[in-house]
């Protein structure tokens, strides 16, 4: 009898604590400045040097590079690990689940994959003057890539694991690149100078939509792109 | 209009945290995660009533569309435990 007084209790100071927080919280946020403080100001009067016409692009690629930049190193931290843990299993006894695919799946995808890469080229071309940009237009590629793997169509099988390497890790080595080039024209690190600064930018996302998306469909896969086929078998139990 | 948009937002938040509540308190993982891609898809409207399209976009991209699959992927691996012959073969019991 106790003992179930004692875990009411429990709940009840837990619950009282919970109500402290959200409380503090909430008169946290009714503290807050108004909507005039901020960058916003700032970003809008530098924007014509920034290569963008998008002010979000702008404070992404140029203003805060270097955020973004950590990003891409964090999402690729992550596959590291799943790939550290990834089983190489290379026997392939797939063949007698092909039957089991729903053939309305695959024409599914015969219609959809030229729109979604369509859509993805679009999203990243159009991030520099309105929303959109690398991370949504990978997002949509890594998609394309769950479905196919979801049909088991096997696009990977002329892609080696050195390849596939190197596709995870171009956007880095290349966000690197461009930012120790600026360097040496006497500019800070990711300091672009305004009349290089759009192509610098449309090279880093074009690189970076390519690796977020093999990132991404990797991360699904278990690290690595071409186990995929071993993975999907349990998925779509549950899946279909 | 403006009280449609205000009675469209109040909805939208409200559904919002019911839905939260029901995806950490329901019993059933497929539920929970299916509440959890609904979840996604409804904040990305928040986002788009907040004019934050960018957010919206990335958020139906990544939180609802590649999160899900990878969840439902992941939940597949955890209640199928054992070898790989084994979890094939109770695929295709059910």
């Amino acid at each position: 009898m106790s003992r179930l007084r004692k875990t009411e209790l429990a709940k009840v100071g837990f619950g009282l604590i919970v109500a402290m927080i959200v409380t503090a919280l909430g008169c946290a946020i009714l503290a807050l400045p108004g909507e005039e403080s901020g960058l916003a100001g700032a970003v809008m009067l530098n924007l014509d040097q920034a290569g963008a016409k998008n002010p979000v692009t702008a404070v992404l690629l140029n203003f805060r590079g270097y955020d973004t930049l950590l990003e891409i190193a964090v999402l690729l931290l992550a596959v590291l690990g799943a790939r550290a843990l990834a089983v190489d299993e290379s026997a392939d006894d797939s063949e007698h689940f092909r039957s089991s695919i729903n053939p309305v799946l695959i024409g599914f995808i015969r219609v959809i994959a030229p729109v979604m890469i369509i859509v993805a080229g679009y999203l990243l071309w159009v991030g520099g003057h309105a929303p959109g940009g690398a991370f949504q237009a990978g997002a949509v590629l890594a998609s394309l890539g769950v479905l196919l793997v979801l049909a088991d169509i096997n696009w990977t099988q002329h892609l080696s694991d050195y390849s596939e390497r190197i596709l995870l890790t171009i956007s880095l080595v290349v966000f690197l690149s461009v930012g120790l080039a600026t360097m040496f024209n006497a500019r800070n690190f990711l300091e672009f100078s305004p009349s290089t600064a759009k192509w610098c930018i449309l090279l880093i996302e074009a690189v970076a939509t390519v690796s977020i998306a093999v990132i991404l469909l990797a991360l699904f896969c278990c690290g690595k792109i071409s186990n995929a086929r071993k993975y999907h078998e349990t998925t779509r139990g549950r899946v279909e | 209009m403006s009280n449609l948009l205000w009675t469209f937002d109040i909805v939208l938040c409200g559904s919002l945290v019911w839905l939260a509540w029901q995806t950490l308190a329901t019993a059933d993982l497929f539920k929970a995660t299916v509440l959890f891609i609904i979840f996604g898809l409804i904040m990305a409207l928040a986002w788009a009533r907040l004019d934050a399209p960018d957010i919206a976009l990335a958020e139906t991209a990544i939180g609802a569309g590649l999160t899900g699959a990878l969840l439902l992927s992941g939940l597949a691996a955890i209640s199928q435990p054992g070898t790989r012959q084994q979890s094939i073969k109770l695929d295709r019991e059910k």
